[in-house]
């Protein structure tokens, strides 16, 4: 079959091709432009070649940040993930607590994320806040200005409490959706409420749980501005994760071809990782 | 183990607080189903056929009336202590499961132990041909595999007092629907277990059940073998639901013991027994009983519809049409003819159901 030639086609691409350009790739291209440059200012550049590559996948400073991104990440997971679902599973799934239930669940996520910050800073002030003092009165020194685990323990509260509605709202959606037939054979076969977990609402909620994972792994792995309110990402560097990490380089101390060059290393890891997560995922759905 | 159900003044109604007979979905009823049987209940959608299954099932507890598995009260037992099988409209499968693992796991939660097991499902399989698929994921099936699954889930127990099918067939392609149903019919000449088949689908109904329970609005019309349903229709709406085309109902009089209709008599089954306590009289005959005659009622021929064997011949008589079946060879007048109707398969009906 001869192929018919058409370039009116472009035409109708072009917007989209405008709009990816605008919005991805000139960013992205100016960040790669400054990651194989030296500048001093003035918009002077030298060529640095993959010096600052080098440099960054060197240092001990990024490797601690990586680390404890990675630490901070799996901790998230860990808790986010089980926990969200339990409480999906436990929401109504019929009459009037529905809403009430759903619009509980959804406020954190509404709330800005420096306000957040900023609430959990308040909260956790060992003189004044309610949550600083409760613990500071159980008679455990808690001061997370001064302590990194107390930071920790901040901070990852913080995440779960803004965070696990997220992952409470998409498996409540896969739990629904699973027709009452499913149930109904559950109950006339005689399998326990474990058995119906496990052989019906967990197969049934892989999807949701699949994104659930990649969207908390995302996010929680480019986490700033909640932190930064919180801790500045200290005491020392105890809470210094990648994007803060990022930040201090490129903006505190202009080093403008390091931070891109990190800020580059950065994008692929968490690109790499949601590959990897998602293929896996995917061919297991094949099998 | 098997028993026979007996439904004791049942009525169901979805309402918190019915106030009317409006309110119930499920009008008051009495209903046995004797051990062993193979019934169909059959009606329109939303006649209560499937309330009434899962009111049987344990899914649904009754508003009021009691249910007997023999002599035992299981108005309140849960579907699990009723020990039924369902097979749902849609094929329910535990994906992550092989066919193995779907047919052992009601086993498997019983704790029966492993050897008896696959006693039990190799046994069910082979009935099912389900044998060279038992390693496979059940996900994989096509619909009317994974619906000989859910069958299967529900023969592998041995001790199972129903089976229950919910329109079984709706997703299976034509094609495999006569055989599915064939396969049902076989393996309950081979299980005798007691069957109860929900279906609007008459076809399915007539060609599985010994028994059939005809349902309309929440209500039975008529329990009857198939040719029961054929020959009496109980209810105008039974004689209507049943046969293609369905049976003609046509307005008419009684008069000294005999029916009249366009000023002629009719010879029918029960109008000697009509004492004159409706409303409303009408005289119905199937198709298949009404034939072309010298003399005799007159009408007009409409239309002829050839279907193979048959034509199907439309005819207006005064202000009403009705339908008669012609056999091939027999030739169909056209314009102005006389028919007559099968004596002994003609009666007649006060408000709906036959006089008797």
């Amino acid at each position: 079959m001869r192929k018919t030639v058409n370039q009116k086609a472009w035409f109708f691409v072009l917007p989209v091709v405008l709009l990816v350009a605008f919005n991805a790739v000139i960013p992205l291209m100016t960040v790669v432009n400054y990651s194989v440059q030296e500048t001093f200012g003035d918009n002077v550049f030298f060529w640095a070649g993959l010096r600052w590559f080098e440099d960054v996948v060197t240092s001990e400073r990024f490797h601690d940040a990586l680390i404890r991104q990675c630490i901070f990440t799996a901790l998230v997971l860990i808790i986010e993930i089980p926990l969200g679902l339990v409480i999906a599973l436990a929401m109504p799934r019929k009459g009037p607590w529905v809403s009430v239930c759903l619009v509980l669940m959804a406020l954190p996520l509404l709330i800005p994320w420096n306000v957040v910050g900023a609430m959990w800073n308040i909260l956790a002030l060992p003189d004044i806040g309610l949550l600083g003092r409760s613990i500071n009165a159980l008679g455990i020194e808690f001061n997370y200005t001064r302590e990194p685990i107390a930071a920790w323990f901040t901070i990852i509260l913080m995440d779960v409490w803004h965070w696990t509605s997220l992952v409470v709202l998409l498996c409540y959606a896969g739990l629904v959706s699973i027709p009452d037939a499913y149930y109904q054979a559950a109950k006339v076969d005689g399998a326990r409420p474990w058995a119906v977990f496990r052989y019906i609402q967990l197969p049934k909620l892989r999807h949701v749980l699949t994104i659930a994972i990649l969207l908390r792994f995302m996010d929680s792995f480019m986490i700033y501005t909640e932190v930064v309110v919180l801790t500045g990402g200290g005491p020392g560097n105890a809470t210094t994760f990648l994007s803060i990490d990022l930040v201090k380089t490129a903006l505190g101390q202009f080093d403008l071809g390091p931070a891109a060059a990190m800020s580059l290393i950065y994008f692929l890891i968490i690109l790499l990782f949601s590959w990897l997560f998602y293929t896996l995922a995917m061919r297991n759905e094949a099998r | 183990m098997i028993a026979a159900i007996g439904l004791k003044d049942i009525r169901h109604s979805y309402v918190a607080e019915p106030r009317s007979d409006e309110d119930f979905a499920l009008k008051r009823m009495t209903l046995d189903l004797a051990d062993g049987g193979a019934y169909a209940l059959l009606g329109p959608s939303g006649c209560g056929k499937t309330s009434l299954l899962n009111l049987i099932s344990g899914l649904l507890r009754p508003t009021e009336g009691r249910i007997l598995f023999d002599s035992t009260d299981v108005t309140d037992a849960s579907p699990e202590q009723r020990n039924i099988a369902q097979v749902f409209q849609f094929p329910v499968i535990y994906d992550t499961m092989t066919v193995y693992d779907n047919l052992a796991f009601p086993l498997r939660n019983r704790g029966v132990a492993e050897l008896e097991v696959d006693r039990r499902v190799r046994e069910i399989a082979s009935m099912l041909e389900l044998d060279a698929m038992l390693d496979k994921r059940a996900a994989g099936l096509t619909a009317d595999g994974k619906q000989k699954i859910s069958l299967g889930r529900g023969l592998v127990r041995s001790d199972v007092n129903v089976i229950m099918f919910d329109e079984p067939l709706t997703v299976i392609d034509p094609h495999l629907k006569w055989q599915l149903r064939s396969k049902l019919k076989e393996l309950h000449g081979r299980t005798r277990r007691t069957m109860v088949y929900v279906t609007h689908d008459q076809t399915e109904a007539l060609t599985f059940a010994e028994t059939v329970v005809v349902m309309k609005d929440g209500e039975i019309v008529q329990i009857g073998t198939p040719i029961e349903l054929f020959e009496r229709p109980q209810h105008t709406f039974v004689g209507h639901f049943i046969g293609s085309p369905g049976m003609n109902v046509l307005p008419c009089t009684v008069e000294g013991g005999k029916a009249v209709l366009a000023g002629q008599p009719v010879e029918t089954i029960n109008a000697g027994l009509w004492r004159g306590n409706g409303k409303h009289l009408e005289l119905g005959v199937r198709p298949e009983f009404v034939s072309f005659a010298t003399e005799g009622i007159p009408v007009d021929v409409v239309k002829v519809l050839d279907i193979g064997r048959h034509r199907i011949v439309e005819a207006q008589q005064a202000g009403s049409r009705l339908k008669m079946l012609v056999p091939e060879g027999v030739s169909v007048p056209t314009g102005a003819a006389h028919i007559r109707f099968d004596p002994l398969h003609t009666q007649i009906y006060e408000d709906g159901w036959m006089v008797s």
